[in-house]
């Protein structure tokens, strides 16, 4: 598994890195952790001519506060987000979906931004993402833009970054106090998801007083479950009330058949885990 | 001359030793084929066929042939490998068809995958780089892939030469065979008596894929006056001989070397069409020449293995009592015949009847031709197959008649005080004990009280239900007593050889003809030297995998290298013993007959002057002194051919919880005793038992390598195809009840195939057993969790029929990925 050859830069500054994809053209491409790009590379499903690798870009790692937002950087590792107290603390969704993100190896290589803009509708993170409302902070030859959640994911691998630009960071609301949960479906354990639910939720007083769902691999792009969400907020937390909520997950969903799922199994699926997610998270 | 001290070295056999081996193989220090770096080595890339069937047209190589680093471009016939024929040593019956296997394809690709062209660079990235560049022209034919539509009249038949699909019919009857009454009168009569039923039901093996650790390679240097091959194999001896049967070079002409081997099960059974290209290519050139594969083209082109499908008809009492069985096979052999892939369902007849006395059996294998990569050994080769047929068929009588399956099967196996006893099939089994291994294994496992939880979660309607399966196995290994192997029409022996060569300092080395990859015979191997010849065990090397040192050997695989292979060692051990002793006898001024040997030392009875045995080494080095009349020279050889197979069994149980509303299957206790005979090292067995089983549950939980309507390998990466990690499974309660073998004097058995051949019907078993209540009847294998909820739904009713997409799905590492481009990923080298 050779790849074809490429020429290779590793900036070290935002700014180098975007004048570096400018000159590179259309054949240029973005290395983050390499987890997702490289057997790309390796399979010659794709070839670059230059590899834009942004692995010298200290300004692109790290979490950090900023007011009522948690900023995480690019390029900071799943490990990282895992062992975040911030994120921990304000973010708990993603940090625990990023846990069931394969295993040891990857998530020390493998990056939060390099997993969004790879946008996998079967990666863990896009549907997190999208439940939490996160702001991605986009750099490219006419300075900084910044894209809602609900905008970025476009497509089966296609977001709103455009081919020159770069995503530098993700911005979340704090959901400090929230219960979270991601419930995962995969036949084994470093796998992929076959339909995964990422639930968070806000119990105050024995009653659901906020709810964000989102669903992985129930389209090409992540899908907020608005339908079970608005069935939840205001309820008394019951198991039964969050069952019958629950059936309302693969409203708006498309999802594909394949050899471990067809698509009603997994309009199925969405249902009985976001019930499950949402139980855990509310418990 | 020293006096015999009380200080005998510690009883080696049956002693946790940590493998010696694995201090270099963790630590990277190992000598793995594609580690081979030779001044001016050059390498090669295999061009594929995208296509299951085609003709091919023009093949142009202009455009590669101009890549920088690029030495040269050859189709099959620039290398004379259309014209090789590939051998096939077990050709079943004297008219079975068999078509030429090509190193590369000439005129006509019978499988997506096999070879039509190789190029040859200065790195691998230019070879690479340039395969993608060579044009081929096909005419795609109709693939031939389902084995029953195969063998209908007018079916597009793989190779037209041979005027059809079947390859060949193997029929065993144990009325014609005079071994007990014919299995279509049993049936008969038991379709017309009142107390007895016919149950028939039919099963499927899947495809599977080996997946050993480490991808094939081959490295030839031509230029020494012995053309040596490096290759990751499994049998170097035999691979020597067939390359000079084969290719017309002289036997002495060739060296073959299998290094540190990373894996095999079976796939590394073969002689490969890459090993001969790369052999072809080195000679061409007169320069070193290497290949190391992808792991895609690892998954697409080295054999496969099982894929049968099995009717299996049972007569029995409503008692339960087993009356007759009846196996029709359809065995899928891919485009072409391996090494010995007509042979591995055959290897099946022998173990249907497994551990139960039925009167009555027919077995009739039909192996076909299909446009998929050939199928050969894989772990168990045959055996679990036929373990999975009759376990499950066991289960299943025991539903018919209401039974529970446990009293099913003691109601029909061989009692211990019935050993040895003759099969139906014509294996007579030395030793064994049912009871014992099942009684241990129930009360490790506390069968009733997993039962009565069983009925607990069912009254209270819970979401996870558990299911129970069974699995009292028994199989044949240590492969052969060479004239069992003559009268299956086998192409060569089953015998084994080591000898031993003592060293001036006392040290032992022991070349064995087993060609170990993982399995730890070095450590084992050293252990019985040690206690054979009362030396240290680190005082002991084991030499083997070189045809230059080892020059004698049939290799490992169907569990031969301990009951084979160690008892050669210790027949040589004991002719060491013999040569000494008249020079031991010389040396202490005594008579032959007044010696004796004990823990290394010869001793003159009675008295207590002794010398040991590396002494003595070291005296026939000095040959200053010795008795008259004899070589001055202790080494041995020695060559055993076993006079039975080994029948190692066991009792396995397995508890799984299955999520109803996922159909998801978790496992929830196994338990198993086995009897694998005498235990040399108890570490290294756990250890084959663990891998044997976590291969065995893979299949039929996780693995399967199904193909498109086209003819595409769908499980063309790992991304797809599914393999367990330690994190997929549990731990395993293992124990043994071992009943020596009497057939070999250390009493052993193999142990390399139990646990996979074992395990498989007792997971099915399981999952039917907590699903049967909704109305289920079976789950093909892989049990997933989309078939398990199908299951569950389409007998209840409740939900629609779903079908199973032919097409990849999402899995690790390339995640949705990999599934759009399977066929392009296949296409061209990989
Ligand atoms: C064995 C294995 C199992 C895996 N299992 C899972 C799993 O269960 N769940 C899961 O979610 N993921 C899984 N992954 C993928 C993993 O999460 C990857 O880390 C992730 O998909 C890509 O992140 P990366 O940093 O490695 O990006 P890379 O592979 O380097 O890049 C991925 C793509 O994104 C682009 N890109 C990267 N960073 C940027 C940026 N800052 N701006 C613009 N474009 C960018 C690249 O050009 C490339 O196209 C698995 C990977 C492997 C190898």
């Amino acid at each position: 598994m050779i790849p074809a050859s490429f020429d290779y830069v590793r900036p070290t500054s935002v700014a180098e890195a975007v004048q570096a994809l400018a000159d590179g053209g259309d054949d240029a491409k973005i290395l983050a952790g390499g987890q997702s790009f490289i057997p790309v590379l390796r399979l010659r499903m794709g070839d670059p001519s230059l590899v834009v690798d942004l692995g010298g870009i200290a300004e692109l790692r790290g979490v950090r506060e900023e007011g009522d937002k948690i900023v995480v950087g690019a390029m900071t590792t799943h490990h990282d987000v895992t062992r975040d107290d911030l994120l921990n603390q304000h973010v708990k969704l993603i940090s625990e979906a990023t846990k069931t993100v394969a295993d040891f190896q990857v998530r020390h290589r493998g990056t939060l931004g390099g997993a969004l803009a790879h946008a996998d509708p079967a990666g863990d993170l896009a549907a997190p993402a999208l439940a939490l409302d996160a702001e991605f902070v986009i750099a490219g030859a006419n300075g900084e833009r910044t894209v809602a959640a609900s905008d970025f994911f476009e497509d089966y691998f296609t977001t709103a970054i455009g081919p020159q630009e770069i995503l530098t960071a993700i911005r979340f609301p704090k959901y400090t106090g929230w219960g979270a949960r991601y419930e995962k479906f995969n036949r084994v354990a470093q796998a992929w998801s076959i339909v995964a639910v990422a639930a968070t939720v806000k119990v105050e007083g024995g009653s659901i007083t906020d709810a964000r769902i989102g669903l992985t691999n129930m389209a090409g792009v992540p899908v907020r479950a608005r339908g079970v969400e608005s069935a939840l907020v205001g309820q008394t937390m019951s198991e039964e009330t969050v069952r019958a909520a629950a059936q309302a997950a693969a409203e708006g969903t498309s999802p594909t058949s394949d050899a471990d799922a067809g698509s009603d199994y997994r309009e199925h699926l969405a249902k009985v885990l976001t019930g499950r997610a949402v139980l855990a998270a509310a418990g | 001359m020293t006096t015999v001290e009380n200080n005998a070295p510690a009883q080696e056999i049956g002693r946790d030793r940590r493998r010696k081996e694995d201090r270099r193989l963790i630590t990277g220090r190992t000598r793995w084929t594609d580690n081979q770096a030779l001044t001016g080595l050059l390498h090669i890339s295999i061009v594929r066929s995208p296509f299951a069937h085609a003709e091919i047209g023009s093949i142009d190589t202009s455009a590669a042939k101009q890549v920088p680093g690029v030495v040269a471009v050859y189709t099959a016939s620039d290398i004379g490998a259309d014209a090789v024929q590939l051998p096939c040593a077990w050709p079943i019956t004297k008219d079975m068809k068999s078509p030429q296997r090509p190193a590369l394809a000439g005129s006509r690709v019978n499988f997506a995958g096999e070879g039509v062209a190789v190029v040859v660079a200065r790195t691998a990235a230019a070879a690479k780089d340039a395969a993608e560049l060579v044009e081929v022209d096909y005419s795609e034919l109709e693939p031939v892939l389902d084995m029953e539509e195969a063998l209908k009249e007018g079916a597009t038949l793989v190779h037209p030469e041979l005027g059809t699909n079947e390859n060949a019919q193997w029929v065993f009857d144990s009325g014609e065979a005079g071994s007990g009454g014919s299995a279509a009168e049993a049936i008969a009569a038991a379709e017309k008596a009142d107390d007895q039923v016919v149950i028939t039901r039919r099963f499927r093996q899947q495809r599977l894929v080996p997946v050993f650790m480490e991808p094939r390679s081959t490295v030839v240097d031509p230029t020494g006056e012995q053309l040596v091959m490096w290759s990751s194999t499994q049998v170097p001896h035999i691979l020597k001989t067939m390359l000079a049967l084969t290719l017309g070079l002289p036997e002495h002409k060739i060296r073959v070397i299998a290094p540190d081997v990373g894996g095999g099960f079976g796939g590394k059974l073969a002689v490969a069409p890459e090993e001969v290209v790369t052999l072809l290519v080195a000679q061409k050139l007169g320069k070193p020449v290497k290949w190391t594969e992808t792991r895609s083209e690892s998954l697409l082109t080295a054999h496969h293995g099982r894929d049968q499908i099995q009717d299996l008809t049972v007569a029995v009492t409503k008692d339960g009592v087993i009356k007759g069985l009846d196996v029709k096979l359809l065995a899928d052999m891919g485009a072409y015949l391996g090494l010995v892939g007509p042979g591995v369902p055959i290897l099946g007849a022998f173990m249907f009847n497994a551990i139960y006395k039925i009167p009555a059996y027919r077995f009739d294998c039909t192996n076909v031709f299909t446009t998929k990569t050939l199928t050969d050994a894989y772990r168990g080769a045959g055996r679990p197959e036929a373990t999975f047929g009759i376990e499950r068929m066991m289960d299943e009588v025991a539903v018919e008649l209401g039974i529970e399956p446990m009293e099913l099967r003691k109601r029909n196996w061989i009692k211990h005080e019935e050993f040895p006893y003759t099969t139906v099939s014509t294996l007579t089994y030395d030793t064994g004990n049912y009871e014992a291994a099942t009684d241990q294994a129930m009360s490790m496992f506390d069968y009733d009280g997993l039962r009565r939880e069983q009925e607990e979660r069912r009254k209270r309607g819970d979401v996870k239900q558990l299911g129970l399966g069974i699995s009292t196995f028994t199989e044949m290994c240590g492969l052969a007593p060479s004239r069992v192997l003559g009268s299956l029409d086998y192409g060569a022996g089953g015998w084994e050889t080591a000898s031993i060569r003592m060293l001036p300092t006392g040290k032992a080395e022991v070349v064995v003809g087993v060609s170990p990859h993982g399995q730890g015979h070095e450590t084992a191997f050293s252990q019985i030297i040690a206690d054979k010849l009362g030396i240290p065990f680190d005082d002991v090397e084991i030499l083997h995998g070189d045809t230059q040192s080892s020059y004698r050997g049939l290799d490992t695989y169907g569990s031969r290298s301990l009951a084979v292979g160690g008892i050669a060692m210790v027949k040589a051990a004991e002719k060491v013993v013999e040569k000494a002793k008249p020079i031991a006898a010389h040396m202490l001024e005594a008579s032959e007959d007044d010696i004796e040997f004990t823990a290394g030392k010869f001793s003159v009875k009675g008295t207590d002057k002794g010398v040991g045995i590396q002494d003595v080494a070291l005296a026939v080095f000095a040959a200053h002194d010795y008795p008259e009349g004899i070589e001055p020279d202790i080494d041995a050889h020695a060559t055993f051919d076993p006079e039975n197979f080994s029948y190692p069994h066991g009792t396995h149980l397995c508890a799984v919880e299955v999520d109803t509303e996922t159909g998801f299957v978790q496992l929830h206790k196994y338990v198993c005793v086995d009897d694998v005979g005498t235990v040399i090292n108890p570490l290294i067995v756990e250890g084959q038992i663990h891998g044997g089983l976590a291969q065995g549950i893979a299949q039929a939980l996780f693995e399967d390598a199904p193909y498109d309507e086209s003819g595409t390998l769908l499980s063309g990466t790992l991304v797809d195809y599914t393999l367990p990690s330690a994190a997929d499974l549990i731990n395993f309660d293992t124990a043994n009840t071992p009943t020596p073998s009497t057939t070999n004097p250390l009493g052993v058995k193999g142990v390399g195939e139990a646990g996979t051949i074992a395990s498989t019907p007792a997971v099915v078993n399981a999952v039917l057993d907590a699903v049967r209540q909704y109305g289920v009847k079976d789950i093909d294998m892989p049990t997933t969790p989309f078939r398990v909820w199908t299951a569950i739904n389409s007998a209840k009713g409740t939900g629609t029929q779903a079908d199973e997409a032919n097409v990849a799905s999402p899995g690790a590492g390339l995640g949705s990925m990999a599934k759009s481009d399977s066929v392009k990923n296949q296409g061209g080298a990989l």
